[in-house]
């Protein structure tokens, strides 16, 4: 299940609701990511996503897939927002399920990473002095490509 | 073909999307980026560092080799930012 959404999630209920619809899986993985006011000396008071609709959501199908592919996987649920989001606002969700807990963590983990580097998001930060766009990291591609 | 541009190459552009019609000789990514540079300085910006240019043709991710045609929908945009930190 992927969806891109403006508005909040239920990470309870999108978890109460895969738990009831999988019932040979042992052990659901969730991962949420929240937004930061960052460490920087200016505090980020808001980040603006955008994306680029229809390829976000057949790149985030395509990262599905790979992770079935690598796992033996129950269910997966991808949430990305879009939008104006303010610290302590979810970002993201991905869920998973399988028979065992390795492969649920590992699946979880795996998603993130291509996530990071491969669906088509944009983010730009907000201080209280300036609007930019936020720059990729070099940490980010050497997550992914441990998976490769 | 459509072109579309996101992030910071919207705003260099100035636009979010528009029709071109592919020049004559061009036929790969690489071809269409020279040509975008010639079209005045906001292009120029645009693709001027392009370690932080990515590209997408219909929808999928491809390198600067990749070919093109008339009816694709080509995307340009920097690398990209979504998910958590």
């Amino acid at each position: 299940m992927i969806r891109v959404q403006t508005e909040d999630f239920d990470a309870g209920a999108e978890i109460a609701a895969m738990r009831l619809r999988i019932t040979d899986a042992g052990g659901l993985c969730s991962f949420i990511g929240v937004v930061r006011e960052g460490a920087g000396p200016e505090k980020i008071i808001a980040m603006s996503l955008e994306h680029y609709p229809g390829m976000t959501e057949t790149e985030l199908a395509r990262i599905e897939d790979e992770a079935r592919e690598r796992w033996p996987l129950e269910d997966v649920a991808i949430i990305h927002r879009i939008g104006r989001l303010v610290p302590g606002d979810q970002i993201v969700l991905v869920l998973t399920a399988s028979a065992h807990r390795k492969a649920a963590i590992e699946s979880a983990e795996f998603l993130i990473d291509w996530l990071k580097t491969k669906a088509p998001f944009w983010k730009s930060e907000e201080t209280a002095t300036e609007a930019r766009w936020v720059a990729a990291r070099a940490s980010d591609d050497e997550a992914a490509a441990k998976w490769d | 073909m459509k072109v579309l541009y996101f992030s910071w190459m919207r705003e260099r552009v100035g636009l979010a999307e528009e029709d071109v019609d592919l020049p004559a000789g061009v036929d790969d990514v690489a071809g269409l980026i020279e040509w975008m540079k010639t079209r005045g300085s906001g292009f120029e910006g645009a693709f001027t560092e392009m370690v932080v240019v990515r590209t997408a043709v219909n929808q999928v991710h491809v390198d600067l080799s990749h070919p093109i045609e008339n009816g694709d929908e080509v995307a340009f945009f920097p690398p990209v930012t979504g998910g958590a930190r």
